[in-house]
């Protein structure tokens, strides 16, 4: 049974990431970052495992880990990923995707860049409007999120707005103005629009329930999952707003 | 209802004025909310109190609410008693106090007496070590502190801390460890010594002039050298005193016989040890023999050239003059008893510390004018407005008469949180100790603490979860307090939400359940996320709801021709059964797909199907008839004769319904459509009639 180190933090850890090695490292990694959840004053820290040289012999860690530096987040972390060795995504529960960066050098954090509103319910701009962003994912510049509006957001990281968003739009054709038609040709008519119109277009939705999480499947094709267990292959490549595949469990 | 044992201490929220508005208040569960109403006590001008910062025990803070006009904007307080989970080096030990409460509620019952006693002694240490490391936290992030104000605050609550496992420890070695049901265990004498062991733990400033003494040249001849070997002898640490005094004869060969003497009578004190196995009444002949020996010395004027020497023998002999003599050293009343215990009667069991513990004590001892830095530092908590007699000092006197219930009640109304004493009952109860005493709500006090802390728990922010297991634990009303307060949890995220299902869903919580997926269903709802209204009502197998969102789909479908969501509707599998309406949509949706898929016949007999057997809500069997349409007037027969006689009977249901209902309006598209569905009807069945009719193949 290999050995247990315990080091108490008075918050609760939702996410805790190792940062990820240049390609020819041989050594593991030394650094990780942890996220906190459900506190009125959340934070991102960054620590430190063992110094350089102590591994055992199985390679196995020493000592505790040592806190080099944290910084306040807004809102629970909700997920976390590393894009490269400086920096770190965020999604947290206010609908924000922020993007921090880890100075080496003095070692500290700051924040980079921040996408406000990048999951919301209603309206983009009301206070309470923010859907909480559930899942993150980085390819290097590309950042992706999905969030609990359905919402799947395409980043790129040194980019101010989004490349892409896949989500609901609400245009629907508006039939009601053809009420007062009386002729029979074009009320039939009118029928074989709807139906059409139904079997063409599952209009512009991304996911009616909330996903969960996204990973990358291929450079531009991501895999999404919802909470009614379904899977869904999205390719960026395709101008339509539109699943490739759906699994349902 | 009972008299109040003491006048209520007064309460000032920083910020409120009663001379300026009238206040009104309500009750929360963890804390009180004050508002300024609109009437004043006289007309005027408000004035802008400045924020307040953190008063004694209870906190208020101000929260600006709007306000037009008049006396300035009104302002709600919210006063909370009970500010200590809030603060970050706490949380340690509530949560892993948890750790240990849990761990004791789940572990075997032991069933040899001895071990069962063992485990409970080893759960009150832990307990002592994690009040223990909290207070080293503390200590350092005061140390650390900048502010002065925040220092102040770590350093009352180290005090708090180090006053609590003082506490702690004495009921530990009175209560826990004493075990007075198993009296053959009651061996002569391990009550002294860790009675001593207590007193040697807690009295720390030993240690400081200690250091100095032997870290000096010349030991012997240091001006606190007979303080050290005093304070060694009153403590009961012969071995050390014995070293000390070595050096004192090398330095001062004249005295070395009386050293000699008073070596011997040291070394050869009867000392009641744990692994002895000698019996009562031998140890105390011993003690006897020891004694006398000691009195023949002092009488016969061995050590009345040094002064030092002699008040040592005195002491030896339990002189209380001579150990009250060296009161500085001691510092608090119960060293004092001790050390009396010590010289005096090293037998005692505990059930005769009372004879010894009494008032008489306390009174000797503070009614000198020397009060020690280490009295105030320990009282400073406790002492609010009440000038009376420190609430420690009630708390250990009380213990040391086996006074449990005394000992509990004065602990919760010094300190502001339910954790001590909470926990300390609990071990009391599983060593038996406390008698079922029904409180006026039928539960018995352990549970009654559990319960007040726990929902002091839940009204935190995080430490919400931790409480859970305190309800499970409480056999009477536990889970109606769980059930409660569970609901009331602010959920904020759906993985906030779904945690606390997991909760619920273990505890079998059914009604809990469906009330929180109601909450989150209407919430998306509200958020237009009908299919993420649609799972959460699913979850909660709640039919109503399910009906409602189904209805919502429909309306949408209604008016803008198509359906939202599809991915949804169609795999909703088993689950379409939860409820009519889901299935009908459900069916629906099927039968617009067939028709996409261009099988046309089957989605015939869906639509047919969809009508006679029901499942459509009659409001919706117009659009299910103008559905019809287009497969009427394809180019070939889709629909048979029967099936066209159906949909003409389920027409004519429809429009005699109608007919009962009608306003003497006349809607132009409804005619216009039952017109135009009667013409297609007809001609299809004009058409189905020559084709059934017509041979095949000629």
């Amino acid at each position: 049974m290999e050995e247990v180190c315990a080091r108490f933090v008075s918050q609760k850890i939702s996410k805790a990431r190792w940062r990820p090695l240049p390609a020819a490292a041989l050594q593991p990694p030394d650094l990780f970052a942890t996220g906190s959840w459900d506190n009125e004053d959340n934070r991102i820290s960054i620590w430190s495992v063992g110094d350089a040289g102590s591994a055992g012999l199985n390679g196995e860690y020493q000592g505790e880990p040592q806190l080099l530096c944290d910084i306040r987040h807004n809102g629970d972390v909700m997920d976390m990923q590393f894009l490269d060795q400086e920096r770190i995504v965020v999604g947290s529960s206010t609908g924000s995707v922020t993007v921090f960066r880890h100075h080496q050098n003095n070692q500290t954090l700051s924040v980079s860049h921040r996408w406000e509103n990048a999951h919301y319910h209603a309206d983009q701009y009301t206070a309470c409007g923010g859907a909480a962003c559930t899942g993150v994912i980085c390819n290097n510049p590309e950042i992706v999120t999905v969030g609990e509006d359905g919402r799947i957001n395409l980043y790129r990281a040194d980019q101010k707005d989004a490349v892409r968003t896949i989500d609901r739009s609400y245009t629907p054709p508006n039939f009601k103005s053809l009420k007062y038609v009386s002729d029979m040709f074009l009320y039939a008519f009118r029928l074989h629009v709807f139906f059409n119109a139904l079997l063409t277009s599952v209009a512009d939705n991304a996911d009616s329930s909330t996903l969960h999480a996204v990973t990358f499947l291929r450079t531009t094709e991501i895999l999404t999952v919802n909470s009614i267990g379904q899977l869904k292959i999205w390719d960026f490549r395709q101008q339509r707003n539109e699943p490739a595949q759906i699994f349902s469990l | 209802m009972e008299e109040p044992d003491t006048e209520p201490p007064l309460t000032v929220v920083p910020g409120a004025d009663p001379s300026r508005t009238q206040l009104c208040f309500e009750w929360g569960p963890a804390e009180m909310l004050l508002c300024e109403t609109l009437f004043g006590r006289r007309g005027g001008e408000g004035r802008v109190a400045p924020g307040g910062s953190a008063g004694p025990a209870p906190t208020g803070c101000g929260v600006a609410g709007g306000g037009d006009g008049a006396p300035g904007p009104s302002r709600v307080f919210v006063v909370r008693r009970d500010q200590d989970i809030y603060m970050e080096t706490l949380r340690k030990l509530f949560n892993e106090s948890h750790g240990i409460f849990v761990g004791l509620q789940r572990c075997e019952e032991e069933r040899a007496a001895r071990a069962r006693n063992a485990q409970l002694v080893q759960v009150s240490k832990n307990y002592r070590s994690v009040i223990r490391a909290c207070m080293e936290d503390m200590h350092q992030a005061a140390i650390s502190a900048r502010d002065s104000a925040l220092h102040s605050q770590y350093s009352i609550q180290v005090s708090i801390l180090s006053a609590m496992e003082l506490i702690w420890n004495l009921c530990e070695i009175l209560f826990v460890e004493a075990a007075p049901a198993i009296p053959s265990l009651c061996k002569a004498g391990p009550l002294l010594l860790r009675l001593l062991d207590w007193v040697q733990l807690h009295i720390c400033d030993v240690d400081n002039m200690v250091r100095e003494v032997l870290g000096s040249e010349n030991p012997s001849k240091h001006k606190l050298f007979w303080n050290v070997v005093n304070i060694f002898v009153l403590q009961g640490r012969m071995d050390e005193a014995r070293h000390l005094l070595s050096k004192e004869a090398i330095a001062n060969p004249t005295s070395m016989n009386m050293y000699k003497i008073l070596d011997d009578l040291m070394k050869k004190m009867p000392v009641p040890s744990l692994g002895n196995t000698q019996t009562l009444t031998e140890m105390e002949l011993k003690w006897q023999h020891w004694h006398e020996e000691c009195q023949r010395y002092l009488q016969d004027g061995t050590f009345a050239s040094n002064s030092h020497m002699e008040s040592i023998c005195k002491i030896l002999l339990g002189d209380e003059n001579a150990i009250l003599e060296k009161k500085e050293l001691m510092t608090t009343w119960y060293h004092f008893l001790v050390t009396r215990l010590l010289y005096s009667h090293p037998t005692v069991k505990p059930m005769e510390l009372r004879f010894y513990a009494q008032a008489g004590n306390i009174i000797i001892f503070i009614s000198s004018s020397l009060m020690h830095r280490k009295i105030t530092s320990s009282m400073d908590m406790f002492l609010g407005e009440e000038s009376s007699p420190e609430p420690l000092d009630t708390i250990l006197m009380a213990a040391f008469e086996f006074e449990l219930h005394q000992v509990i009640k004065e602990c919760s109304i010094a300190l502001s949180n339910w954790w001590f004493v909470a926990h300390l009952t609990d071990l009391l109860d599983h060593c038996k100790l406390l008698q079922s005493h029904n409180l006026y709500f039928g539960s018995n006090m352990r549970e009654f603490l559990l319960l007040e802390y726990a929902s002091g728990l839940f009204s935190h922010h995080s430490l919400w979860q931790l409480g859970v297991d305190y309800f499970d634990h409480c056999p009477e009303y536990g889970r109606v307090y769980l059930e409660l307060h569970i609901e009331r949890i602010p959920l904020n995220t759906e993985q906030k939400a779904l945690k606390v299902l997991r909760i619920c869903e273990q505890r079998q919580m059914h009604e809990q359940v469906r009330s929180i997926c109601k909450i989150m269903a209407m919430k998306a709802l509200r958020n237009n996320r009908l299919g993420s209204a649609l799972s959460w009502s699913i979850r909660a197998k709640d039919a109503a709801f399910a009906t409602l969102i189904s209805d919502r789909f429909l309306k949408d479908y209604c008016e803008r021709g198509c359906f939202s969501d599809l991915d949804l509707i169609d795999n909703l599998g088993p689950s379409m059964l939860l409820s009519d309406r889901l299935t009908f949509l459900g069916k629906y949706r099927e039968f617009h797909r067939l028709y996409g898929e261009k099988r046309f016949s089957e989605a015939a007999r869906l639509l047919l199907m969809l009508m006679t057997a029901h499942i459509a809500p009659c409001s919706f069997w117009m659009t299910l008839l103008t559905d019809a349409l287009p497969l009427l007037e394809q180019k070939e027969v889709i629909f048979s004769a029967e099936q066209t006689y159906e949909l003409m009977r389920c027409l004519e249901d429809l429009t005699a319904r109608k007919l009962d209902k009608q306003k003497f309006q006349d809607d132009d598209v409804e005619t216009m459509k039952v017109e135009m569905l009667r013409l297609a009807l007809a001609r299809n069945l004009a058409r189905v009639i020559v084709k059934e009719g017509t041979l095949e193949g000629s």
